[in-house]
């Protein structure tokens, strides 16, 4: 099975790059791949490599790894319950990291914790900081878990779905925060999400992923004013939005997404599209440049305004 | 308030639910699920219920079905008084109402066929006569967008969509005038939610149904609510016609909950206000005085503190809980 297949992308420094797509697309696997952390067996990375400041990170041996893993890049996990050790307290938690890449001692480490707390901002961190996870609520558990990942002065922070585990108000309190600390750190950003709004506001660039592959790139505004791919298409035309009428039709992407095992010949998402030819069953379309930092993996993305002007019209 | 039209009508709903501690599980408080709530729904209309986790819309609609019993008030649905029926007349009137469920892996049962499944609720009604139950169940498959050869898988053969389409269809198999439906869309994928909305709006229009339907995300309850209520720990806050909700909201917490949904369109989401809440909601054990949402409150003042605000119309059926408005 192909989690992910012939997936190429890059994040500049200090930039904020989206990945969006649904279930079982490889968001996921992609991202766990860059930090090498894909469980062998059953997975196994087959061909690629990752470049992280001129390294390649799938050269590197486990040591050095270990020594990238939390220290340069860090990754902020979907369920902070989870993800936390129920029974070691916050701050052994959030110290391990800092004595282990930063080799301070574990008074010093304490403090560097309670800082830390209190940038994510937790209150009353001098108190809280020798609690345990469960004490928290689950919008404070993942600012920990923002906590721990900024632990070591990060150039790259991997969120995998940070939000969804939370309500709404909470979501934004978060992603205003990790906006905010990427600005005042500097650090990019790799965020991994199913919510296109999230993305429209928080990211410069957004990578769409359909069945293990990149299927369009491009910067944020380009992406939501001019997609290219239909699946683009449809993801942004599928949802409800706020903002327009309510008798507005939405747009129904119909089937489901593919087993990854089971893909069907040509383009992947052939079986849901509108606008298949011949060629679509028969080839699987590469990323192509279809305009300035712009790609998109379909045969007829060129002619993808055309097409949809005339859909309009009629 | 009792006019004709309205197929629901909830008056003054408590619901507490005692919290115990040690052996002896004495009574050491209550977790105020619902506390005070009143609406209404049309025949045909589409209620949205929105709020955060734990601010007991779930409970709400629950209630309203009597699958709990109200601590307090009264629920009429179809001009019968639930909360004073006994339970053979509930029984009956039960099939008047039905529920879709949040979780379409969880609320279908692994060793029953899909086709039984949703043939169930006919049987216990007895709506059915022996020759006729076949079809109906073909229909009711078809009726959702299934093909009726399936009628004879488990329902682990079917994707997370397909299943809420039969949890869809089990409701709809007993005729119902009412369905709630529960966070229908919140499990489900992007692409799948689309299609689930539409089929859920396009049955409402060829059968005629009403629903209440709660969600935590208020671009979808937008999208298919004729009006929109919105709770917070246990209370209605704010309630009107689903375009007044995003055109003027008038809650502090609504429009707090509002300009938290990013719009998917980086454009026109730069321009808008935001409105950033600060802390946690509050535990519904042992909610804030006053106004309850005081504490997070932006716009709040001393009297917010002491006197519970008053749920008023402020014309135009556009009711509102709050001191400052």
């Amino acid at each position: 099975m192909k989690a992910v297949n012939n997936l190429s992308y890059h994040v500049n420094k200090g930039e904020s790059v989206g990945v969006v797509g649904e279930s079982a697309c490889g968001k996921s696997v992609s991202a766990l791949s860059i930090l090498r952390l894909i469980p062998y067996p059953p997975g196994i990375i087959v061909g690629g490599e990752v470049i992280f400041k001129e390294q390649d990170l799938l050269k590197v041996n486990e040591n050095e790894m270990r020594k990238i893993r939390g220290n340069e890049i860090a990754m902020v996990f979907q369920e902070p319950s989870t993800s936390l050790n129920p029974v070691l307290s916050v701050r052994t938690q959030l110290a391990e990291a800092l004595e282990l890449h930063r080799d301070i001692e574990k008074k010093a480490a304490t403090e560097e914790a309670i800082k830390l707390l209190k940038l994510v901002g937790i209150p009353d961190a001098e108190k809280r900081v020798t609690d345990y996870p469960y004490q928290f609520s689950g919008g404070m558990q993942q600012r920990i878990m923002l906590a721990m990942a900024l632990s070591c002065n990060p150039d790259l922070i991997i969120a995998d779905e940070p939000t969804t585990s939370v309500d709404v108000t909470v979501q934004a309190q978060l992603l205003e925060l990790v906006d905010n600390l990427r600005a005042q750190f500097g650090a990019a950003v790799i965020m991994i999400t199913h919510n296109l709004g999230i993305v429209a506001r928080y990211v410069d660039r957004v990578n769409v992923m359909y069945a293990g592959r990149l299927v369009e790139t491009a910067p944020t505004d380009e992406i939501y004013g001019a997609p290219k791919h239909p699946y683009t298409i449809g993801l942004i035309g599928s949802v409800p939005r706020l903002d327009l009428p309510r008798d507005r039709d939405l747009y129904v992407i119909p089937g489901l997404p593919p087993h990854l095992a089971r893909l069907p010949s040509g383009c992947s998402f052939n079986p849901r599209c509108a606008y298949t030819i011949d060629r679509c069953h028969q080839e699987t379309p590469e990323l192509e440049q279809i305009g300035e930092d712009h790609l998109s993996a379909c045969f007829r993305s060129g002619e993808m305004t055309e097409l949809l002007e005339k859909e309009r019209v009629a | 308030m009792a006019t004709n039209d309205n197929l629901v009508e909830v008056e003054d709903l408590y619901m507490y639910f005692p919290v115990t501690a040690g052996v002896m599980r004495r009574k050491i408080g209550d977790v105020k699920a619902v506390d005070g709530v009143s609406f209404n729904i049309k025949k045909g209309e589409t209620l949205g219920l929105v709020g955060e986790s734990g601010c007991g819309k779930t409970t709400t609609g629950r209630c309203i079905l009597r699958l709990y019993e109200p601590t307090g008030g009264k629920v009429t649905f179809e001009k019968q008084d639930l909360t004073a029926l006994n339970q053979r007349n509930l029984r009956s009137i039960r099939k008047n109402m039905q529920l879709v469920f949040q979780d379409p892996y969880a609320s279908l049962d692994p060793r029953m066929t899909a086709g039984d499944i949703i043939g169930e609720p006919m049987l216990v009604h007895q709506l059915v006569s022996g020759k006729e139950y076949k079809g109906q169940v073909d229909e009711l498959f078809r009726l959702v967008q299934l093909e009726p050869y399936m009628a004879d898988r488990y329902p682990h053969e079917f994707s997370g969509g397909q299943r809420q389409r039969l949890g869809i269809a089990r409701a709809l198999a007993t005729r119902p005038s009412l369905i709630v439906c529960d966070e229908p869309v919140s499990a489900l994928d992007v692409s799948i939610q689309t299609q689930i909305i539409t089929l859920l709006m396009r049955l409402r229009q060829e059968l005629g149904l009403t629903y209440l339907f709660i969600a935590h995300d208020l671009s979808v309850v937008r999208y298919i609510s004729d009006r929109v209520a919105v709770m917070y720990l246990g209370r209605i806050v704010e309630v009107t016609n689903s375009d007044e909700l995003y055109d003027n909201p008038l809650h502090p917490y609504t429009q707090a909950l509002l300009s938290a949904v990013p719009i998917p369109d980086p454009v026109v989401d730069r321009q808008r206000k935001r409105v950033l809440l600060a802390g946690d909601v509050p535990s519904p054990v042992n909610p804030p005085s006053g106004c309850t949402f005081h504490p997070r409150c932006h716009q709040a003042i001393d009297i917010c503190k002491e006197q519970s605000p008053e749920f008023r119309d402020i014309g135009s059926e556009h009711w509102v809980s709050c001191h400052r408005v």
